[in-house]
């Protein structure tokens, strides 16, 4: 039915080919080849994986856990940006704007949540050369020397959990632009300063949070060139790139955490 | 946005008008399901290459309800869901053959 309705729509351009409108179509596109992306990274984790003697299992039961909720998280942040959508496209800019705060706020959890995995694990010695040393702590027995026997491990762990929590940290802010327009720069720049301030100097969160800052200015830029009103279709789109964030995850937590897991 | 472009995003709009908050509720619960035997599965001991086969099965359930009902591709026309659906299953097995000669060599060596 909706093909034929396509041509009842009039136009001075020929129709649509995929019957809907510009920006859904180039979302999609951009998905598409954002799938690729991380369709090369998770092969690129797997072959290592299968291939590599002596392939570290560092997820006991804590980080499993962990990694639980953080994907419970990401299941409701999915929910919470869907009703986000069906409150835009019913005019309940109220709802629309609580539910996006709500997706928002789940985001935010998981990149905590991750972020904690993820020092845990620089601190007992599954580490990239790039990141800093943490004072005071020493490797643990298991992993003291698999940053030199099984590089691959860091490279590709760091490489693909890494990917994924950028794309969350900037869907996170894609919502709060759709969400409170110009109002959410100065938050994103206070955002940027605790990140920044409270991290300690050898995190990679120490000088990962300048995401922030890099973030606030383009948006800057962005709304002061373009000033708009956000209306459902935006809010589509913005739905369509939080929910592939939390399809990509659907992948990395079993091929990550469950298959390395440590149960004992 | 042009004349067109509006019309094409009202008919989105009034597709996802139709919706009930339910289906949403139910689709969410089955991923939280599904999300919970891959975890039990874990503490199971399972042979590697079967644990593995289940964990991708699941994980493309998951990925399919995720794409059909949060991404609303379900509802789309027949055109746009096979175009964007074989592309990037194409471009995937694609990678697939690039790995040919090693990508099956988790059957004898396991995964330790």
């Amino acid at each position: 039915m909706a093909e034929t309705a396509l041509h009842d729509i009039p136009s001075a351009y020929e129709p649509s080919l995929f019957g809907t409108y510009s920006k859904k179509i180039g979302m999609w596109l951009f998905l598409l080849s954002d799938s690729l992306t991380f369709g090369a990274l998770l092969y690129a984790y797997s072959y290592g994986r299968i291939s590599t003697a002596g392939w570290p299992t560092p997820f006991h039961s804590e980080s499993i856990v962990n990694a639980t909720i953080m994907t419970a998280f990401l299941l409701t942040s999915s929910l919470t940006m869907v009703l986000a959508v069906r409150a835009s496209v019913h005019g309940d800019a109220k709802g629309q704007r609580l539910w996006l705060l709500a997706t928002m706020l789940c985001g935010a959890g998981f990149i905590v949540l991750h972020g904690r995995e993820w020092s845990n694990l620089i601190a007992e010695g599954l580490t990239l050369p790039m990141f800093s040393k943490v004072p005071g702590h020493e490797a643990a027995g298991e992993f003291v020397n698999v940053s030199k026997t099984v590089p691959q491990f860091g490279a590709t762990f760091f490489g693909l959990t890494g990917m994924h929590m950028l794309h969350v940290t900037l869907g996170v802010i894609y919502l709060g632009v759709v969400a409170l327009r110009r109002k959410f720069i100065p938050i994103l720049l206070v955002l940027w300063l605790v990140a920044w301030l409270a991290t300690p100097a050898y995190s990679p969160f120490h000088y990962g949070a300048h995401v922030l800052l890099i973030a606030a200015i383009v948006i800057s830029i962005i709304l002061w060139l373009k000033p708009k009103v956000y209306d459902s279709s935006d809010v589509e789109v913005a739905g369509l790139y939080w929910h592939f964030v939390d399809l990509v995850w659907m992948f990395i937590f079993p091929l990550v955490y469950l298959m390395s897991a440590k149960i004992l | 946005m042009d004349t067109t472009q509006i019309a094409l995003a009202e008919r989105a709009a009034e597709q996802q008008r139709h919706h009930g908050k339910a289906l949403f509720f139910y689709v969410w619960g089955a991923l939280l399901l599904m999300t919970a035997i891959e975890v039990y599965l874990t503490y199971q001991n399972m042979q590697p290459a079967k644990m593995l086969t289940i964990l991708m099965g699941l994980s493309l359930i998951k990925a399919a309800l995720i794409i059909g009902y949060f991404m609303h591709l379900k509802y789309e026309v027949s055109r746009m869901k096979w175009l964007t659906m074989t592309s990037v299953v194409m471009c995937l097995i694609l990678m697939t053959i690039f790995f040919f000669p090693d990508a099956f060599r988790i059957l004898y060596l396991g995964v330790k």
